[in-house]
């Protein structure tokens, strides 16, 4: 492979030599890498808020936060702190223990997630040998908390919600996964890692093999906007017939914790989509691979979720339905098809 | 207060009254409740898409809405009680809170009834100011309704606020034309009883072209957001389809009227103000559908910038209030024959129905026609059948204005 190619660009390699001793030991580097992940995906989720508010109000001729520090920038820390700050109530028909239980679960499996996506070829965690299975099953799993806020907040709206989200996630799921299936069929492998070495060494997923990758990163990409539940997929939060979806009756971080995680987990799809499509540390043609090619294609697709977000209206949730069924899932049946034929007849390494 | 008048006065419950035939809005609601898998799910008072506070209360199978029942009357004020307290003068800024998105053309009503009842002629350059205040203020009132229905399918929190922070934007060059009027951003009162009360000052109607012409322009991005965008048409196109007969029967008039068929338009059918000198193009269409009531907003709103064009074009010199019998600094003396007087308000046919005391100081009684009031009848025949979110923009394609529904 192409580590010692990398070497002069990889993360361990740029310490002060001798390397750290916590770095060799497994857990350690399970710890310092865990910290750096995290911290990095936080950090940035918590001032893509702050982003996105600005650029929403540049869309809007509005100004947008601009008060609390240099040009707003300490407006997400203010958030937090007046989010930590308030009472959590919960109101007294709810299930006490699954209401509380709901918003660390999301952050838990929102955050397990993070555990195998690579940003650089040694920058990661952990290099799981399913690694994308991981990734799925976990934000697979987010459908239960939302389900479980909705069910425990014994409100009529979030009962609704729920009721949306899971008829969305179990859906939207089947095109997502077919999708992801395509770089694993020409990789032959479940390793996120592997999947970025091949596109390394043979170019980028989303242009070759041309027709299943492009429509596969596609496809990938709508269900895991409509994963992420952001709009124009966002029919279980429905600001304006569902009020706030199942976030209606949590307040304080309670409900901090669920559109925190939206971002991050909205970061983490976009760095898994140009992790399987887009090369990942490897730059265009190859060359120069490093960590900032996978954070600024992360980025820029965080940005076109943005994008979307602010220029779309949402769909129905029946219209919803019918993208994904009658539109997605054949799609990525397709491209899971095209990718083995061409494996079969062009030249895979399976 | 004297007891014997309760045994005297025999009043019918209106509950023993035969209510007149009506189409039926509701679904036989049994065979439901026998699986017991309805649920009730109250929209409002206090919901992001009620506009104001109206209540309505849903019964729901699964996402899909087999009855619904209108509340309003959560803002009620007593408008017209109060008004029967104040004198003439007293009431037009009263009335400027009755339709808030409109106040323009709610004080012009009354005001015009006032004239009609004392047989007071307005001056031409003033009828000619009341002319170009109600177009401009339609342009004001149409933003909203565009603003706020896009906000009702795209979300708050996201692609709707697009549109709805674009037409307010518009919205604030035509409130900033009326400042500099009236020296009120919203609550003019400057209609007054014989006229105007406020003159055109020296250079105003060059800045309302230069909104106008703005507003023109930026209308057009509307569309990429709008009618181009292929989820807005799917969630609006076939959506509360309101048929030409139920309109009729409901009294549906404006721009709900027209977008059902209903060629109407009191502009034009019974010129008031100056509207009999303008060559005024009524836009109807036929779908009824919450596209055709979205386009025939834009298309009204188009109409009224030419048509404002060509008002400030010709402005007439002369005085823009005429002599009025006065018997103080604010009170007027009007006498005469109880008077009804409907204009085209943005919404549609704004009436006001005013019989003054025998002093002729005061309102004797005084009733007001919202057109809004109809738009929410409107809801218990056309939500039954639809999604839950067809609901939500159902509702944004009435554009009530729950201050007028309740007055």
């Amino acid at each position: 492979m192409t580590v010692a190619s990398n070497a002069s660009n990889s993360f361990i390699m740029s310490l002060p030599s001798p390397v750290p001793e916590i770095l060799t030991h497994p857990v350690g580097h399970g710890l310092v890498m865990g910290t750096i992940i995290l911290t990095f995906f936080m950090l940035i989720s918590a001032w893509s808020i702050w982003f996105e508010r600005r650029f929403a109000g540049r869309m809007q001729s509005r100004v947008g936060p601009n008060v609390v520090g240099p040009a707003g920038l300490l407006q997400p820390i203010a958030d937090a702190i007046k989010l930590l700050r308030k009472e959590n109530l919960v109101p007294s028909g709810a299930d006490k223990v699954l209401f509380w239980l709901s918003p660390p679960m999301t952050l838990f499996f929102t955050l397990a997630t993070l555990a195998v996506i690579p940003l650089s070829e040694d920058l990661l965690v952990a290099e799981l040998d399913i690694g994308l299975l991981w990734v799925l099953a976990f934000s697979g799993l987010l459908l239960f908390p939302t389900w479980i806020a909705g069910w425990a907040s014994n409100n009529k709206y979030t009962l609704f919600a729920s009721m949306r989200a899971v008829a969305q996630g179990i859906s939207y799921e089947i095109p997502l996964l077919f999708s992801a299936i395509v770089p694993v069929v020409v990789v032959g492998s479940l390793s996120i890692s592997d999947i970025v070495r091949y596109q390394g060494e043979h170019g980028w997923l989303l242009f070759w093999p041309l027709g299943p990758g492009a429509l596969g990163f596609l496809i990938f990409f709508v269900a895991s906007l409509a994963e992420a539940n952001r709009i124009p997929f966002d029919v279980p939060e429905a600001e304006s017939e569902l009020v706030a979806g199942v976030t209606v009756e949590y307040s304080g971080m309670m409900y901090g914790l669920f559109p925190m995680t939206e971002y991050v987990h909205t970061l983490i799809t976009s760095a898994l989509a140009s992790a399987l499509f887009l090369g990942g540390w490897y730059g265009p043609f190859g060359w120069a691979p490093g960590v900032h090619w996978m954070v600024g294609k992360t980025l820029f697709l965080f940005f076109v979720i943005f994008w979307a977000r602010w220029s779309l209206v949402r769909f129905r949730s029946d219209q919803l339905m019918r993208l994904c069924w009658v539109w997605l899932v054949p799609l990525s049946l397709l491209c899971v098809c095209g990718a083995a034929l061409w494996v079969v007849y062009v030249g895979g390494v399976a | 207060m004297s007891t014997d008048h309760a045994s005297t006065h025999v009043v019918t419950p209106w509950t023993a009254l035969t209510p007149p035939p009506r189409v039926d809005p509701y679904v036989d609601l049994s065979e439901f409740e026998a699986d017991g898998d309805l649920m009730v799910l109250n929209l409002g008072p206090q919901h992001p898409s009620t506009h104001g506070v109206f209540r309505i209360k849903l019964v729901l199978d699964g996402e899909v809405i087999v009855k619904a029942v209108g509340y309003p009357g959560y803002l009620h004020r007593g408008v017209e009680k109060l008004c029967e307290k104040l004198t003439f003068a007293n009431i037009t800024p009263i009335l400027d809170k009755n339709d808030y998105l409109a106040p323009m053309t709610s004080e012009q009503c009354f005001n015009m009834a006032l004239e009609k009842i004392a047989g007071v002629e307005v001056p031409r350059r003033g009828r000619w100011i009341r002319t170009l205040l109600a177009e401009l203020q339609r342009i004001a009132s149409h933003l909203i309704a565009i603003g706020t229905f896009a906000m009702d399918i795209g979300g708050a929190i996201g692609g709707g606020t697009n549109l709805f922070m674009w037409t307010f934007r518009e919205r604030e060059l035509i409130l900033n034309a009326f400042e500099e009027l009236t020296g009120s951003r919203f609550h003019y009162n400057t209609s007054c009883f014989g006229g105007q009360r406020h003159d055109l000052p020296a250079g105003w109607d060059l800045g309302v072209i230069k909104a106008l012409d703005q507003i023109e322009r930026r209308m057009v991005e509307y569309a990429d957001f709008g009618t181009a965008n292929p989820i807005f048409v799917n969630r609006c196109r076939g959506i509360g389809v309101l048929g030409r007969d139920l309109a009729l029967e409901l009294g549906l008039s404006g721009p709900l009227g027209r977008a059902s068929g209903i060629d109407h338009d009191l502009r034009r059918d019974a010129p008031y103000h100056c509207y009999d000198e303008l060559q005024i193009n009524v836009p109807v269409l036929t779908a009824g559908d919450c596209e055709a009531r979205y386009d025939i907003r834009v298309q009204e709103v188009r109409e009224s910038i030419r048509l404002s064009r060509q008002l400030l074009a010709g402005v007439p010199e002369g005085p823009i209030c005429s002599e009025k019998p006065n018997i103080g600094p604010t009170s007027v003396r009007v006498k005469g024959a109880p008077a009804y007087v409907a204009i085209e308000g943005p919404r549609g046919e704004l009436g006001t129905f005013l019989i003054p005391t025998d002093k002729g100081t005061q309102p004797y009684r005084m009733k007001i026609r919202p057109p809004s009031l109809h738009a929410v009848a409107v809801v218990e025949h056309l939500l039954p059948g639809n999604n839950l979110s067809d609901a939500v923009a159902i509702l944004g394609s009435l554009d009530p204005i729950m201050g007028e529904v309740d007055r």
